[in-house]
């Protein structure tokens, strides 16, 4: 059947010019509760950059794993030159010159360089390993690429960009003829992600063929040739580069009008909640500061690594402070502890829910309650009041939107909207005067994060608590802040008020100062 | 596929008669331990009468006491997402401790009984929770893997019970402790059990209605979570291991009033045994879950299905290697149900 369909298909394509290098045709996958792809048509062309768009969750890392071979499609094909295939697993894949490039890194960092990169592929003599071949080879390899790295590191002591080229470096050891970038300039600084970008140029004009995923605007622009947008597991659209300004993209990602999709909320500014001086966080964050009033949303925007996380942790306690002054409602902290700093009504969201945020073997109902149970509310002296944490936790449950209602059922079998919503619920309990919110929206779907935006509008306009939002996300820190902090590398490098919040601005403080790369 | 094999699952679970439906929920919410229980009772039941008798089930229940609290202690620290291996020697450490002081106070002042069982008795409590604090110690302050700090403890422990005693046992305890603790019994009832049943009232009060309890869940849960929720995540780890390491220590004394005498190797297959219990009764070795009614039952099994094998003379050597086959049994239907449970999301 297969091998007819092929030929049948084959045919007029061979005619029109060569078959696309990579043809999916309706693919689907389902995973427990969702379904992740929605009979999905992708093709990729040999020497293009194909950029994938869309949300977390939108289906793109599903996709891209099922190209890598890493998961099955439940339905629909998969053809490579015009041939039909199935991929075992991912070395399967690689073998037929498929690689990707993940966001979380495939290396084991107690080896060195060159054991990460032929890792799975050894060189040997004999049944022994050949080291000094393995070592040669890895010096050209990471020669070739102009990587200035030295083969007998340990991968741990690499910074993560550093990690990155390694990744990279594995990704283009064999032959190649599809590689797939998930987010690969994340942790990049501009120097190197020009650098990138030279290589990903270099190997489509070998023909390779490219599967690029970003969040960022202008790096669509700069190096891609068609654009899919993907929303909720399907594809909404697939369009040239010329024709996609960010409006239409954000568009089509969300479904939304810009304008529907994020709230109007009011600047309605008063007391200053948090006011940081000069602050200092080892390595991560030199001298920065900054205020965040009642009644505002004020953006905290920076690269991966900018130290705009740490900045949010170190005000709650989590991270140690080596420099700097937190006043917090007027009053000094000298030595932020969450648990002080909860009781003086700031709370403080992660950013990774399933690994800081939530119990997830627990039940809705005992994550809410979690933080609050030191508060006369939830508990007495000795014993807890479980009658008032669950009238107070279907209250919160109820407010937030959680679905289903069940409280008693484990978080876990919600899905991540849902959880965010707990989280949130979970803050609520303590009164928050300001939230420091890291990447509030990160992993959720459309709905949810319409709805968590509402949530933030509530809080300030309602309740006039201060937000200070640190987010990856461009689109939400221009349409939802009032004032917004740009980090680049652990300093502050630019504050923008009102209409001063605008894409360019933003991105240009992202990166190294022009002229650096100028002169470089 | 996957999608078509949950919706068969579902389908079928929806048709199916309603036994079927029973021993399906049943297992999602209580793991593989009534399953066990029943196979003990029809098979033993059958295979021996007087497995079912009224004296076989009394004796079982006041045996099962000593394996009870200790289970007990042990899902504290598992319920944090460590466990303690030291539990025996705790057992033994107080066992000898006690017995010693008893008979050293006897020895000199032989009507000094209430004060030699008092004093005996705290010596004990207080030398076993010791271990225990200084278990949580190592844990909780000086981060060191619950695995080899309770394994070191347990040698340590073993050791100093062996030094005190050169290995033989300590005689010389005033009959009155055995008598009471050991063999007494109000309302026909065994001491031992009342003890046992105080116990386990209070290990529900803490875990279901104190912080205390709803942190130490917590921790097991997401120990991350818990400290940016303002828990002293540190400070409740080291209170598992203490209380752990009390309840081990009470148990030593009961034990102890038991066989009257003091024995530094009473305790050799307590650790063993009470994990068995505790992930019998579906206690997740991850942590942060378990019921304490489950636990509870589940010790009661392994005692049972032990005074079973006696009963149709079954080795004793053998009934460890059963016993250690079931353990196995349990942690892979304990993986078996974890994984159906996430196939279950969908409903």
């Amino acid at each position: 059947m297969a091998v007819i369909d092929a030929r049948a298909d084959g045919a007029p394509e061979v005619i029109a010019g060569a078959p696309p290098l990579l043809h999916l045709r309706a693919v689907s996958k389902w995973f427990p509760g969702v379904q992740a792809l929605d009979g999905v048509d992708f093709d990729l062309h040999a020497g293009e950059v194909h950029v994938l768009f869309g949300e977390n969750g939108a289906g793109k890392s599903t996709l891209i794993n099922i190209v890598a071979g890493a998961l099955r499609p439940d339905a629909g094909d998969i053809r490579l030159r015009g041939q039909s295939v199935r991929f075992h697993s991912v070395h399967d894949a690689r073998q037929r010159g498929i690689s990707a490039v993940f966001q979380e890194f495939s290396l084991v960092p107690e080896l060195t360089v060159e054991e990460n990169l032929f890792l799975g592929a050894e060189l040997t003599k004999g049944g022994f390993l050949n080291k000094p071949a393995l070592h040669r080879r890895a010096e050209e390899t990471l020669a070739r690429l102009g990587f200035p790295l030295r083969p007998r590191t340990r991968v741990n002591r690499l910074s993560r960009a550093e990690q990155q080229m390694v990744e990279i470096a594995k990704a283009l050891r064999g032959d190649l003829s599809i590689l797939i970038l998930d987010e690969p300039t994340a942790a990049l600084t501009e120097h190197e992600t020009a650098r990138l970008f030279q290589l990903v140029q270099e190997c489509t004009r070998q023909g390779v063929g490219i599967i690029y995923i970003t969040h960022r605007m202008n790096e669509v622009h700069r190096i891609g040739d068609r654009i899919t947008v993907l929303r909720d597991g399907r594809r909404v659209d697939t369009l040239s580069v010329s024709e996609a300004s960010a409006d239409k993209l954000v568009e089509l990602m969300t479904g939304r009008k810009i304008e529907a999709f994020f709230p109007r909320i009011e600047h309605r500014p008063g007391d200053e909640w948090l006011a940081v001086e000069g602050l200092t966080v080892g390595d991560a964050v030199h001298g920065v500061s900054l205020t965040v009033r009642a009644g505002e949303i004020v953006g905290l925007a920076g690269l991966v690594g900018s130290g705009k996380s740490e900045v949010g942790r170190a005000c709650f306690g989590v991270e140690p402070i080596d420099a700097g002054t937190i006043r917090f409602r007027g009053t000094p902290v000298a030595h932020p502890t969450p648990r002080a700093m909860l009781d003086a009504g700031l709370v403080y969201l992660p950013p990774d829910r399933r690994l800081e945020g939530l119990l997830l073997e627990r039940s809705v109902r005992e994550n809410i309650a979690l933080a609050g149970l030191p508060l006369r509310e939830f508990s007495g002296r000795l014993f807890l009041n479980r009658h008032r944490e669950r009238s107070i936790c279907a209250r919160l449950a109820e407010r937030l939107g959680i679905v289903p209602p069940r409280i008693e059922r484990a978080v876990t079998f919600f899905s991540g909207g849902n959880q965010q919503k707990v989280m949130l619920a979970k803050g609520l309990t303590r009164r928050p005067k300001l939230f420091i919110m890291d990447e509030p929206t990160m992993g959720i779907d459309v709905g949810a994060k319409t709805e968590v935006y509402r949530f933030m509008k509530d809080l300030v306009e309602r309740e006039g608590a201060g937000i200070l939002l640190i987010s990856s996300d461009l689109p939400e820190i221009l349409h939802l802040t009032h004032r917004t902090y740009v980090m680049y590398r652990g300093r502050m490098r630019a504050e923008l008020k009102g209409s001063e919040i605008a894409e360019q601005a933003i991105l240009s403080n992202f990166f190294e100062p022009r002229t650096a790369v100028a002169r470089g | 596929m996957a999608n078509i094999g949950i919706a068969t699952t579902a389908r079928r679970a929806a048709s199916g008669n309603a036994l079927v439906r029973l021993v399906r929920i049943t297992f999602v919410h209580f793991g593989v331990l009534p399953l066990l229980l029943l196979i003990l009772v029809v098979g033993f039941g059958i295979a021996e009468p007087r497995f079912l008798s009224g004296q076989n089930i009394f004796n079982v229940a006041r045996q099962a006491t000593y394996l009870t609290v200790v289970s007990m202690a042990q899902m504290l620290a598992l319920l944090t997402g460590g466990f303690d291996l030291s539990v025996g020697v705790i057992v033994a450490m107080t066992s000898v401790v006690s017995a010693k002081v008893m008979a050293s106070i006897v020895g000199g002042e032989p009507n000094a009984v209430g004060t030699a069982i008092g004093l005996g008795i705290l010596a004990g409590l207080g030398a076993g929770t010791t271990m225990g604090v200084v278990n949580g110690l190592g844990v909780a302050a000086l981060n060191v893997s619950p695995f080899m700090m309770t394994l070191a403890m347990a040698s340590i422990g073993f050791g100093l019970a062996l030094f005190m005693t050169g290995g033989v046992p300590v005689y010389g305890m005033p009959t009155q402790f055995g008598a009471t603790l050991g063999f007494g019994k109000v309302l026909g009832i065994p001491v031992p059990v009342y003890v046992t049943v105080v116990v386990i009232l209070a290990m529900y009060v803490l875990l279901n209605w104190t912080r205390t309890g709803r942190y130490f869940f917590a921790i097991g849960g997401n120990i991350k979570a818990s400290m940016l929720s303002g828990i002293s995540a540190r400070w409740y780890l080291f209170m598992a291991y203490v209380l752990c390491g009390f309840l081990s220590s009470l148990d030593g004394v009961m034990l102890t009033a038991r066989l009257e005498t003091g024995e530094a190797n009473i305790g050799a297959a307590m650790p063993l045994r009470s994990i068995a219990a505790c992930v019998i009764g579906g206690v997740s070795l991850r942590g942060g879950t378990g019921r304490l009614g489950s636990v509870v039952l589940a010790a009661v099994f392994i005692e049972w299905f032990e005074n079973g094998m006696n009963l149709v003379r079954i080795q004793s050597y053998l009934q460890m290697v059963v016993l250690g086959v079931l353990l196995i049994f349990a942690v892979v239907m304990d993986e078996v149900r974890h994984r159906y449970v996430t196939k279950l999301r969908e409903d």
